[in-house]
């Protein structure tokens, strides 16, 4: 699987939301992302891409599109 | 209410900038006061903005009896079983209820009206709120104006607080340990910093610096977040006071949260509390925080602790398990199940039977280590295993299932495959909370006693995957 599928399944598992819904998501944007989803999200993330975010990272982890951007700008993740 | 309107300090501010002094939210609740018909039933929908916070505090000073609830719902439910008078709404939501009328609007929010019903209200009721997780039951907790100024007079005894405090909202408005916050505040003249904003959003850390917050309160699980969050390596040079509630923390994230404290300077402060005792009715003083690991503490200035055994004898010798309970004036006078449950007086007299089984040590600081009842908290809300699980069985009449688990994991036993995640999605919904908390584990039969009862000591043992 490349990434873009494997951090697309992500979202929707641990959201259990439609795959057309999760591409232009936001944070809270359904009740699944609340506190609680964002760090299930944070940790799936870490787990299959192997990286490990810092606060900074996770605090402004806002959206499906900026989770990309943070993967791929400071871990190197290509999409 | 016994705040005091004539400060030019600041009562609040939102994350918008807005800001209001505790002369101008007199001067708001005068407003309020003009607009409505005294001694009215209001719902107010909370969403931790300046106008869900600046209707509670008028409906309360005004004399209106009040509902707190949240703002992700239409709750018709509720709205047809009580008949309330007003509605205190999201500006987007308004359009939803077309048999009221408007009359008032500010800050995006919209006060509408329906006079049809008279209600017949309790002289002392003041207050209703939800029991936390009431997975979508009717019930609410009935707060009298002494419950909330006792409740709030000793909290702000025993975190000493002042007016330069400035208490940053991290839990909503309409969650009785949030509220008590916000109580405990306005009656020292403190700054409410009000936001909706997670502790995992940036916003929210800007807010935090921006107005340099003092103080916040947290659930075990924003307590795990926040160790997530590497809390411990950020810099709030304004943090002062952090407190704990909503369920019992782990030993490990107390002491680690408790030594950080004592090495920054800092308080922790563990709280043990219910809505049906207003919001808090033990503490333990941040002194004890590392030679009482695990312990809720000691009972709240003005309350009592108790616990009796099971020929309800009360207990004196120590690390006897018994079933704790409380007294005091924050003991609310009762719940109520539809609008003709309004005119009830106090049907508790001061003590509370908490539903935990506790213990104390020769200190006589308690240690909670059980329930007499069948609920979880599930991310510091309190869900009744039974209700849910008539709640199910309501849904799905042929499905078999049974509830069981720990705090933040309720299992859901099945013994149909299929219905499973229905089950589950049913009730996140139901309780509003976050689906991750719901865990499906199918067995080939429920454990049931000869008579049909269900053997829920059984269903911890069982091993499934």
């Amino acid at each position: 699987m490349d990434n873009a599928k494997k951090y697309l399944k992500i979202f929707v598992d641990v959201l259990e939301v439609a795959e057309d819904k999760v591409l232009n998501l936001n944070y809270r944007d359904v009740p699944a992302w609340d506190s609680v989803g964002h760090m299930t999200l944070i940790a799936e993330i870490e787990s299959e891409f192997d990286v490990m975010l810092d606060t900074e990272e996770i605090i402004d982890f806002n959206s499906f599109e900026k989770g990309k951007e943070i993967l791929s700008n400071n871990y190197g993740v290509e999409f | 209410m016994v705040w005091n309107f004539k400060q030019d300090s600041l009562a609040a501010i939102d994350d918008n900038d807005i800001s209001l002094t505790y002369k101008q939210l007199g001067q708001e609740c005068d407003t309020f006061k003009s607009k409505m018909a005294p001694r009215s039933l209001v719902f107010t929908f909370c969403s931790n903005t300046i106008a869900d916070f600046i209707g509670y505090v008028a409906f309360l000073q005004n004399g209106c009896v009040q509902a707190l609830l949240n703002s992700l719902e239409e709750h018709e439910e509720l709205i047809s079983k009580y008949n309330p008078n007003y509605l205190w709404v999201p500006m987007d939501m308004a359009q939803k209820f077309n048999n009221y009328k408007m009359v008032y609007e500010k800050y995006n929010y919209i006060l509408l009206e329906n006079l049809s019903m008279k209600h017949k209200l309790y002289e002392e009721l003041a207050l209703l709120l939800t029991t936390s997780g009431s997975t979508g039951s009717p019930k609410f907790v009935r707060q009298s104006y002494k419950n909330i100024r006792s409740n709030a007079k000793s909290i702000a005894k025993y975190l000493n607080i002042t007016s330069d405090e400035r208490p940053i909202t991290t839990l909503p408005i309409n969650y009785t340990y949030g509220l008590s916050i916000i109580n405990s505040h306005l009656l020292c003249g403190s700054t409410i910093l009000i936001t909706n904003k997670t502790i995992v959003q940036k916003e929210f850390w800007n807010f935090f610096n921006k107005y340099g917050a003092t103080s916040f309160g947290g659930v075990p699980y924003t307590y795990e977040i926040l160790k997530r969050l590497k809390f411990f390596d950020m810099s709030l040079p304004t943090l002062k006071t952090l407190t704990q509630a909503g369920g019992k923390l782990l030993p490990s994230l107390h002491a680690e949260f408790a030594e950080y404290c004592q090495s920054t300077n800092r308080d922790f402060i563990i709280m043990y509390g219910q809505c049906e005792a207003t919001a808090r009715m033990a503490y333990l003083p941040p002194e004890q925080n590392l030679s009482k690991i695990g312990s809720m503490g000691i009972a709240i200035p003005g309350g009592k602790l108790v616990l009796v055994d099971v020929n309800n004898q009360p207990i004196s010798t120590p690390f006897t398990t018994g079933e704790l309970i409380y007294y005091g004036d924050n003991v609310t006078l009762g719940y109520a199940q539809s609008y003709a449950d309004l005119s009830k007086m106090d049907e508790r007299g001061g003590m509370l039977e908490t539903g935990d089984m506790a213990e104390f040590d020769e200190d006589r600081y308690f240690y909670i280590v059980g329930r007499k009842k069948r609920f979880l908290k599930i991310y510091g809300n309190r869900v009744n295993l039974d209700e849910a699980e008539r709640i199910l069985k309501n849904k799905f009449p042929d499905t078999e299932c049974a509830l069981s688990g720990k705090d933040d994991e309720l299992v859901i036993f099945i013994t149909d495959k299929q219905k499973g995640a229905q089950l589950r999605k049913y009730l996140s919904e139901k309780t509003g909370l976050n689906h991750r908390a719901f865990v499906v584990k199918y067995i080939e039969s429920i454990p049931k006693s000869d008579a049909g009862k269900i053997l829920y000591s059984k269903l911890v043992d069982i091993n499934v995957d």
